[in-house]
């Protein structure tokens, strides 16, 4: 993809990129690398003097079963966030796609929480289910359950779910929106007159339709719940209890700047890195897909 | 619609304001807790869902600071709310100027390693500052800037996403524009100022306010290079009161909650159709 047409000019096209090119190099490319060689490295208690120790420190990682935990927390965590999110954001779209002279109104009123940072969308959350104050907290208790997000996992979980989901709704419901809206009404209609039922049109027809929508919001709701949930996290819960609700970056950060364990850290920033650069892939290869579709 | 169903549309909309009623529920509980004294939210179990007849003094202690009638002091959210107000400008302006430049060098020129250069600027949104943070702010630090707005504002203007929203944006402008442009004598920087400019505003329009948003709400990043409590930003100012005292005063966090999403909530809402035009253009 070219222009035909160019300037030509032999200095000013590297004037125009130099600062995006001095902030990439300062500020993403030299720390990626710090962060790769760090890695390789351990420092002694007193920050003194340092050594070359190759990859113990991810060997140290996979041996440590805190971090194996967490692992597992995030993967938990995403799945929920994800399947969650985008579960409610598609009934509800799929009921504002029904009645379309309210859309607009119900988008306006649904859209709104993406504008909230997550950590006060955590400590929005955390207020209700606090005792003895908390509305919701309080509601279980009058159904039996004792609510504790300080000592119980499982509550403490739930939590950090409900305040991701709810964040995320918003941004869910407006991809699944716009994809309703661009599905043929020709096609409904022609399975409307061969007698398929609503439920049945909506399985066979809207939601494989939906698929890619779908497919790329899946993507974007695990970088979201991997990456973006640290505000939610710290206000929530700060990892606990114990390190139950400690996410990958949550612990990246605990470790590096409270623990500082900087060797550590940057290996498991390495770790991230990966997993962001496979997610990322997964990404464009599904948009290429979708082009060619 | 494809047939009529009275009873499915009363059930959609039904559904649907249920949905409306349950995302809007914090939002009102928080405000309802900005209107109550803070003895009254102490001794309420659960909290009233009326409001309270105290906003005015809450809401002047989380502005200005201050003490309540317990003797717990709070600082102001005034001068975080600038802050965060000047490094969400910062961001975005930075964000959309430095990448208008690079997507027209891009598009309207050829030049060596062109290739990767644009690799490169690729290649950032692999690196989310969440991944990087130890060595970023070792970085930061070198360059004496924590505690400075240069320090929470600029490691995160580079934009990937930004650059190649204009480079398909600039893609798409027809080439006769530049061949009359250059018949006139035009300069490059003259084109880019009067012809290219002008047809980007919708774009720009679109990606500020997700930018903005996105500055307004950083955490993670503020929360390492500043320590000095003249920078914090109002979301950072936030966790603290509820992490500082040994007692929550929850009227006060509220009514601070309240003011740190309201500037974020009111761009999103009155500039809809941008946002939305942004946020679908910018992950496409």
């Amino acid at each position: 993809m070219e222009k035909r047409v160019l300037f030509k000019s032999a200095w000013l096209p590297w004037v125009l990129v130099a600062p995006q090119m001095l902030i990439v190099l300062v500020f993403f490319f030299w720390p990626a690398s710090q962060a790769v060689y760090q890695s390789v490295l351990t420092e002694d208690a007193f920050g003194t003097s340092t050594e070359f120790v190759g990859l113990l420190n991810f060997e140290r990682l996979w041996n440590d079963s805190t971090y194996l935990e967490s692992f597992k927390t995030t993967a938990l965590f995403s799945v929920l966030v994800a399947g969650c999110g985008l579960a409610i954001a598609l009934l509800l779209a799929v009921m504002a796609n029904d009645v379309i002279r309210a859309a607009g109104t119900y988008k306006t009123l649904l859209i709104w929480p993406y504008a909230v940072a997550p950590v006060v969308a955590g400590v929005l959350w955390v207020f209700m289910f606090s005792s003895p104050m908390g509305v919701i907290s309080f509601a279980l208790q009058s159904v039996g359950v004792e609510w504790n997000h300080l000592l119980n996992s499982t509550h403490a979980m739930t939590l950090i779910v409900v305040a991701a989901v709810w964040k995320q709704i918003s941004y869910n419901f407006l991809f699944f929106l716009a994809g309703l809206q661009s599905i043929p009404k020709s096609l409904l209609e022609a399975a409307a007159i061969d007698g398929a039922s609503p439920a049945r049109r909506f399985w066979t027809i809207v939601f494989p339709l939906l698929s890619p929508t779908t497919f790329f919001l899946l993507v974007i709701n695990v970088i979201y719940a991997f990456f973006d949930t640290f505000g939610i996290v710290d206000a929530a819960t700060q990892g606990g209890p114990g390190k139950d609700t400690a996410i990958l970056v949550y612990k990246v950060y605990f470790d590096g700047f409270k623990a500082m364990d900087i060797g550590g850290s940057a290996a498991q920033s390495v770790v991230l890195m990966v997993i962001v650069v496979a997610l990322t892939v997964l990404q464009f290869r599904f948009i290429e897909k979708k082009v060619n579709y | 619609m494809i047939e009529r169903r009275p009873v499915a549309n009363f059930f959609s909309h039904a559904v649907l304001i249920l949905g409306v009623a349950i995302v809007a529920f914090p939002l009102y509980l928080a405000i309802v807790a900005s209107t109550q004294s803070q003895e009254q939210i102490a001794a309420s179990n659960p909290l009233s869902l009326i409001p309270g007849s105290h906003a005015l003094e809450t809401y002047r202690l989380a502005l200005f600071g201050g003490q309540n009638s317990r003797g717990s002091t709070f600082p102001p959210a005034l001068p975080m709310m600038w802050v965060s107000l000047v490094t969400a400008m910062v961001i975005a302006i930075g964000k959309i100027i430095i990448s208008l430049l690079s997507a027209f060098a891009i598009v309207y020129f050829r030049f060596p390693a062109k290739g990767l250069v644009f690799w490169m600027i690729f290649v950032t949104l692999m690196l989310p500052v969440e991944v990087r943070i130890g060595p970023t702010y070792a970085v930061v630090s070198d360059l004496g800037m924590l505690n400075s707005y240069a320090g929470l504002t600029i490691p995160l203007i580079a934009s990937a996403t930004a650059t190649f929203l204009f480079r398909q944006f600039f893609l798409t402008v027809p080439d006769e524009l530049v061949e009359a442009a250059r018949m006139d004598g035009a300069s490059p920087m003259r084109f880019f100022w009067d012809v290219l400019l002008p047809l980007s505003k919708t774009s720009i329009a679109a990606l500020f306010v997700i930018q903005f948003i996105y500055g307004w709400n950083q955490y993670l990043w503020p929360l390492l290079v500043t320590t000095n409590e003249n920078m914090y930003p109002v979301v950072l100012g936030i966790k603290r009161l509820i992490a500082g005292e040994a007692y929550t005063e929850w009227n006060v966090v509220m009514a601070t909650a309240i003011l740190a999403m309201l500037p974020p909530a009111l761009v999103v809402i009155l500039m809809q159709k941008w946002f939305v035009k942004g946020l679908v253009d910018t992950e496409k």
